[in-house]
């Protein structure tokens, strides 16, 4: 294998990895609320601006602020559920999807407002931008950091939705709310969950994204939040591996549309929008999808 | 009977969707350890009440007394953690997920350990992890449920469906519970199995059974007393010889005969 191509490999790795952290708080909101939570790229860039005063202007040290940073989004996200969307949930599904696009036009205008349009460069680690040679190609170590955590926290993930009290209350909720409030349930209590760890996770993804690609801007969060909103179609929306494979063939298309292709560069975004209107004419329930019924 | 304190009581609800009133003025009293029916036309109302006393509907008017706790516009989790459970009239199990899953999420509400001890595996968790399923065991096994334990719900025989529908409920620790035409869609000789298998679970579990039904049979087999609506309103209530006698059920199950 050319060392150019396992130098694009590991790009598309690493960039299907920060798509799939974004895609799975989609499709966890998505399969607890049947909503697409359009706010998600914005908290997504909120997230990246935390990490960026947390770093660049409060001076704490990365591993703190990276601890912080989860935090504050999983409780930005949180707050977003129980101010925009709670309120709406016996509403008809078209209103809570229009707060969610309200939500995203706030955010992105909040930030406008607070930070300023203008872009601010993410602050250098020094430890991420450090580079190794492997097979005569030099990457940056946060090249291979982004999958490595990406695989671990899906793996905790996992863990949590099928082994603990927390995943089980999910998963009932998600196939019946209801029915779940009925076995004693409090579904307030675990939509919040849903909201602080698809929020926790879309904070990884932006500080791991900031820290590739160190631009920090109002409307950052807008084309990550649509592919990665793609990712989740792809791989059957609701479902958390699914949205993986996803992130991973969304990631490592662009990138190698790009290395291979290279006159089609510009056309780098639309082929996820292309691969989303294959996917809802051929297969519109995903690559891992289940048929759905509606409940009468 | 004045001494009994009930284990439910409504006073006067009444659930109005916009223009109709779907229920009104509802009275019933449910002693502890009694099995008491409701009954009536298609579109009584009887569901509609079932859903207030659980919290799915907030009454427009009224309250709601289980074990002298006024639980009127409580969540429905809320409720089923004071004691109250009950089945659905179309059966509602996690149909994807095993009969085993469907039990454990209905334990669920009587676990205390939370998610970092879960986590952690710490010993706490462990011990109850254990009782826990010990006591699902119990369950299943009384049921009759365990060959089935790992198969997914939707592929059980419709009459298991029904029986792990009501494990289910007991799974969580009820001492009232509310069962929505149980026998629906069963046979005669299915119907008067079930009738024992109420009977039985009763004692077993030391319950109070509140039950909606069609079957009369069974209504007028196991109810000590009855309460029957129609459009809404309470049109009678006694037992079962008193209500098979009253005029009025027998008008509004069969029509009044009109005089040419």
């Amino acid at each position: 294998m050319s060392s150019t191509t396992l130098q694009h490999l590991a790009n598309g790795v690493s960039l299907g990895s920060l798509y799939a952290l974004v895609a799975i708080g989609y499709t966890m909101v998505y399969g607890i609320l049947r909503m697409i939570n359009f706010a998600h790229g914005d908290i997504f860039m909120m997230a990246a601006y935390f990490a960026f005063f947390g770093i660049a202007t409060f001076r704490v040290p990365w591993p703190f602020a990276f601890i912080g940073v989860i935090l504050a989004t999983a409780l930005l996200g949180m707050l977003v559920e129980r101010s925009a969307y709670r309120p709406l949930r016996d509403a008809p599904k078209n209103s809570i999807l229009i707060s969610a696009i309200g939500v995203s036009f706030l955010l992105e205008n909040l930030a406008n407002y607070l930070f300023s349009g203008k872009p601010k460069a993410f602050p250098e680690i020094t430890f991420f931008a450090n580079t190794v040679v492997i097979g005569g190609v030099s990457i940056q170590v946060i090249t291979f950091f982004i999958p490595a955590v990406t695989m671990i926290i899906l793996a905790i993930l996992l863990y949590i939705i099928n082994r603990t009290k927390l995943g089980m209350a999910m998963r009932a909720v998600s196939k019946d709310y209801e029915t779940a409030m009925v076995m004693g349930i409090d579904i307030n209590k675990v939509i919040a969950a849903t909201f602080a760890i698809g929020s926790g996770l879309a904070a990884m993804g932006a500080i791991m994204w900031g820290i590739k690609y160190p631009q920090v801007q109002p409307m950052m969060g807008v084309m990550p939040g649509l592919k990665c909103f793609i990712a989740a179609v792809i791989g059957g929306i609701g479902n958390i591996k699914g949205a993986v494979i996803g992130g991973f063939i969304l990631g490592l298309g662009e990138i190698l549309l790009v290395a291979k292709l290279s006159s089609l560069t510009g056309y780098r975004d639309a082929f996820a929008f292309i691969l989303l209107i294959l996917i809802l004419i051929f297969r519109p329930t995903g690559i891992l999808g289940e048929k759905t019924t509606e409940k009468v | 009977m004045s001494n009994v304190v009930p284990i439910l009581k409504t006073q006067g609800i009444t659930m109005r969707f916009g223009g109709i009133t779907a229920v009104n003025n509802l009275s019933i009293e449910v002693n502890p350890g009694e099995i008491v029916a409701l009954i009536g036309p298609n579109g009584a109302g009887k569901t509609t009440a079932f859903n207030m006393i659980t919290g799915v509907y907030t009454p427009t008017e009224g309250r709601i007394i289980y074990c002298g706790k006024d639980i009127t516009g409580m969540k429905p989790d809320q409720i089923t953690k004071n004691g109250i459970a009950r089945t659905f009239q179309n059966i509602r199990l996690f149909k994807k997920l095993s009969v085993l899953e469907n039990i454990l999420i209905a334990r669920h509400l009587r676990l205390k350990s939370d998610f970092l001890s879960a986590t952690l595996r710490l010993p706490q968790y462990r011990m109850e992890e254990k009782q826990m399923r010990e006591k699902v065991d119990v369950l299943i096994n009384e049921f009759g449920l365990s060959k089935y334990q790992h198969e997914v719900a939707s592929s059980l025989p419709y009459g298991v469906q029904r029986r792990l529908e009501i494990a289910r409920a007991l799974a969580t620790e009820p001492s009232l519970l509310l069962l929505d035409e149980p026998a629906a869609g069963m046979n005669p000789k299915e119907t008067e199995e079930l009738t024992h298998f109420i009977r039985d679970i009763k004692e077993r579990y030391n319950l109070t059974v509140f039950l909606i039904e069609h079957h009369m049979e069974l209504v007028m087999e196991i109810s000590e007393r009855i309460y029957v609506l129609d459009f809404g309103e309470t049109i009678a209530k006694g037992t079962a010889n008193e209500i098979q006698n009253n005029p009025k059920v027998i008008e509004a199950y069969l029509g009044v005969e009109e005089d040419a």
